[in-house]
């Protein structure tokens, strides 16, 4: 018998422009100690059909057929008491961001206790005991103590663990886990899969993972169903679709994962998806605006010379300096990236390396240590103009490409603005023509410039930070995280542009990075950061076939294994 | 904690000190003291030495330190119209003005913070449309013309609630109170009423609006998926996270309450300090002005500082303790 059956389920969200199917005829079921996988890009209606089992579908949505059994029993139907009663008690339910999904302002043991006692009815003193006995087994250390903890005591995958903790309460016979390790690092994505997965085995209960992550599916799951556009377009066992991927688009999807193991020139485009952006038309750089100006006074030696640079931050103010608590979030760094080189900064999040990227473009000021770009040191200059000269020079590209948008402004004004600032075209016209120029050699295209961000997708919003980033004409760009937002097709194609674009303009990179594997694709060089300090730094390739550093090789051995994935029909330009 | 109170301390005492010289140069610019006290027909030798006498030719900082202290220990002189001392005026005045303002403000709560509830979570409900329109009606219309359509309403034409005065006092000491009368109490409902209409829409829609974000959040989705009912994911977590803004807001207002309750108490001829201030102002009574002013700046900065530490209490993420 299945333990959760899903039966040709569709939900649909009427909106003003017309019905919105999320979710299309999808069935699924899963067993008891099993883990079935559901993957698929933003979009593909697969945190949909979580809810909708739980029954918190977000309004306007709706189920309009098919149904939900657990243990044959069918569920969609029962009235909102009831399924509030399978919540928790019979489903559990992980979410995405663990620093968000615990209220902020009671202990965790208020929430332990409270959901225990709910369910269970076991009266405050054994549903606190149950409590440290949970959270004894979600592997916190000192639990008795630190059960009286608030949720912002913990670090972020000590949260993941206190909401798996809080998931397994009632002992539930299905869990669903949307995204679980989707905002933490890979060792702590490790350990908390791993602890997934045992408690799964331990307590035969069945468990839907949900996630776009394919290192996560062939890390734990035993079935994957992929989704695309609403349907499940292909289900297996893991191997089988990892290894050999029946559907076109799952064979586009796995083949668009960077790869740890090699280093190929360009990134394998998802062919079966259209692509949201591809060059209406190249811009001939030898005689237009973006490639001339690019005789930069040649430096003897590196391009960006970094030493021992330091920054503080202050954790606990005082008024004496005696009594302050301060952190040093970059300690000591020291490092060269010469004229055109790619160089990746690599690290678990907290080593420091975004707040390196902040102090080499003076974002920060350091608390010690030398920014030297093409012979000035960066910090010693006083003069806005001086400045000015330089931060033309060096532009930056960030993470999340919802806020790093000026939602009030045209995408026209949001390139142009740096263009005007610097007084670096003759007349509105030309800076009209330019921006025009420089949205089409992104791949969005001239009509892109008299919309706001909010009408583009996360991909496309990218090529417009990177079309901004551009519009100075830079010789040194800092990526940060440039892709750590997007979906991997999508990642794939912004980051061909970024190779593309520093060919072509010869520019000199800093990229960072968490994912090593987007690190070997696009980097000459590499430096791994841990707790503000750099452990080494070599040639890419070098890095991955003869780590030096502990440090590394642990990272190294926590890559996803995706070995099981399947890299046949892998068309690779120049390979 | 205590260095942020220590800190939150000094910060207190330059903002009273910057009031105090506002209030100080009232006296030096809006004209002339000495004009004030005397008659016609002193002589300009009795002006001098009055002069000498009250300290006016010392140096400025001189006068202000003198001002200043003074204002400490709650001296702020004679009122020129009363012959008064106007710390006594003031205090007699004071009660009038905290009841009225202190059940202004637990109106503004108690009716506020639940509106505000009950249209977050029943937004679509007829009922929550209609208090949403009429709040737009109580934060718009201005103070006076409510309080004369509450006076025109229940005191002339319905004849049930007294339309000025505070009615029958009780004396407690030198406060007094009109609690424990009935013509008090029947006195108190129209003005409170008056005063905290607009504070209570004010905070209503700040609830609602608070409310709606934090319903959005995620760990609200993760209590509902845990299964916890209704109530205790409205009440118990979402309304907690929602009062965490709140709180400055009616802080700030519960100031406003105090000092703009000049408007109402005019209306209903309310026996209180901003009826005192008005009537100082039309007879260009610098000394009850000054004392007003420092007053109320005090009102503020104490309340403001309460709000602060009470954050500490409500929010465990401000602890000194976050360590991990």
């Amino acid at each position: 018998m299945d333990l959760l059956n899903i039966n040709n389920l569709r939900i649909e969200f009427p909106s003003r422009h017309g019905t919105v199917v999320a979710v299309d005829d999808v069935s699924l079921s899963v067993q008891p100690g099993e883990v079935l996988g559901v993957v698929g890009e933003s979009g593909a209606g697969k945190s949909t059909i979580g809810n909708a089992v739980i029954g918190l579908l977000e309004p306007p949505g709706e189920m309009t057929a098919g149904h939900v059994l657990l243990k044959s029993e069918q569920i969609d139907t029962l009235n909102p008491e009831a399924k509030r009663k399978i919540r928790g008690r019979r489903i559990g339910m992980i979410f995405q961001d663990p620093l968000t999904s615990l209220d902020p302002l009671q202990t965790i043991e208020q929430q332990l206790v409270e959901t225990i006692d709910l369910h269970l009815k076991l009266g405050e003193k054994k549903s606190q005991e149950r409590a440290v006995d949970l959270l004894r087994q979600v592997g916190i250390p000192d639990p008795e103590n630190r059960i009286k903890n608030y949720p912002h005591q913990f670090s972020g995958g000590m949260r993941q663990r206190v909401v798996i903790a809080l998931a397994l309460c009632a002992e539930p016979e299905v869990i669903i886990a949307d995204e679980p390790t989707t905002a933490l690092d890979v060792s702590i994505q490790a350990q908390i899969l791993e602890l997934m997965r045992r408690l799964c085995k331990d307590k035969q209960v069945g468990m839907i993972i949900i996630t776009h992550d394919m290192g996560v599916i062939a890390d734990i799951t035993d079935r994957v169903a992929v989704m695309y556009r609403g349907k499940v377009v292909e289900e297996g066992t893991t191997a089988k679709i990892l290894g050999d991927p029946d559907h076109p688009y799952t064979q586009s999807l796995i083949s668009a994962v960077p790869r740890p193991d090699i280093r190929l020139r360009r990134f394998p485009m998802v062919n079966y998806i259209e692509a949201e952006g591809e060059r209406s038309r190249n811009i001939d750089l030898s005689t237009h605006w973006l490639g001339r100006h690019r005789d930069f006074e040649a430096v003897d030696g590196p391009l960006l010379s970094l030493k021992d640079l330091v920054m503080t931050f202050v954790t606990k103010p005082a008024f004496f300096k005696r009594n302050r608590s301060t952190f040093n979030a970059v300690d000591g760094v020291s490092f060269d990236i010469n004229e055109g080189e790619v160089f990746g900064l690599v690290g678990e999040s907290g080593s420091g390396k975004s707040t390196v990227a902040r102090m080499v473009c003076s974002l920060y000021k350091p608390a010690a240590g030398e920014v030297n770009f093409s012979g000035t040191d960066l910090t010693k200059i006083r003069s806005e103009n001086e400045r000015d000269f330089f931060r033309r020079q060096m532009q930056m590209i960030f993470q999340d490409p919802f806020s790093s948008l000026n939602g009030r402004m045209r995408v026209m004004d949001i390139i142009a603005e740096p263009i005007r600032f610097h007084q670096l075209a003759s007349s509105n016209q030309e800076v009209e023509q330019i921006v025009n120029d420089l949205l089409d050699h992104v791949g969005l295209g001239a009509q892109a410039s008299v919309r706001f961000p909010h009408e583009f997708s996360g991909g496309q919003r990218q090529r417009i930070s990177i079309a901004r980033a551009l519009a100075t004409r830079p010789r040194f760009l800092i990526c940060d995280e440039p892709t750590s937002a997007l979906d991997v097709s999508i990642q794939a194609q912004i980051l061909n542009l970024l190779k593309d674009l520093q060919e072509e303009l010869g520019l000199t990179m800093l990229f960072i990075s968490h994912d090593l594997p987007v690190i070997r694709q696009m980097c000459d060089r590499v430096g791994v950061m841990k707790q503000g300090k750099l452990l080494e730094v070599s040639a890419t390739e070098d890095l991955f076939e003869k780590p030096t550093a502990a440090y590394t090789r642990e990272l190294l051995d926590l890559m996803p294994r995706l070995d099981k994935l399947s890299h046949e029909g892998l068309e690779v330009e120049g390979a | 904690m205590i260095s942020f109170i220590f800190k939150r301390l000094v910060q207190s005492v330059i903002v009273m000190l910057t009031v105090a010289l506002i209030a100080f140069s009232m006296f030096r610019f809006i004209g002339d003291p000495i004009n004030n006290m005397v008659g016609q027909d002193t002589s300009q030798a009795d002006r001098a030495a009055l002069t000498e006498q009250l300290g006016l030719n010392d140096p400025f900082l001189v006068q202000f330190g003198r001002f200043a202290l003074n204002a400490a220990e709650g001296n702020f002189g004679i009122s020129y119209k009363y012959r008064q001392p106007v710390s006594s005026l003031i205090l007699e005045r004071l009660s009038a003005t905290l009841e009225l303002s202190l059940v202004a403000a637990i109106l503004t709560l108690v009716v506020g913070i639940p509106l505000g509830v009950y249209t977050a979570l029943k937004g679509k409900g007829l009922l929550s449309k209609g208090i949403m329109t009429l709040s737009l009606i109580g934060v718009s219309l201005p103070t006076f013309l409510i309080g004369i359509l509450l006076i025109l309403f229940f005191g002339v034409m319905l004849r049930w609630l007294p339309t000025f005065g505070r009615g029958d006092v009780v004396a407690l000491g030198w406060w007094t109170t009109g609690f424990l009368t009935l013509s008090g109490i029947k006195s108190l409902i129209l003005p409170s009423i008056t005063l905290a209409l607009f504070q209570m829409t004010l905070i209503m829609r700040l609830v609602r609006a608070e409310m709606l974000e934090v319903l959005r959040t995620d760990f609200i989705k993760f209590a509902r998926a845990r299964g916890l009912p209704d109530r205790s994911v409205h009440f118990k977590h979402a309304l907690k996270n929602t009062l965490v803004p709140v709180i400055t807001i009616t802080g700030l207002q519960l100031g406003a309450l105090i000092a703009f309750a000049i408007i109402t108490e005019s209306v209903f001829q309310w026996p209180g300090m901003g009826l005192l201030f008005i009537q100082a102002i039309s007879d260009v009574d610098i000394p009850i002005m000054a004392a007003y002013l420092v007053l109320i700046a005090f009102f503020f900065v104490v309340i403001n500082m309460i709000v602060d530490i009470l954050y500490y209490a409500v929010d465990p993420r401000l602890r000194a303790d976050s360590s991990v």
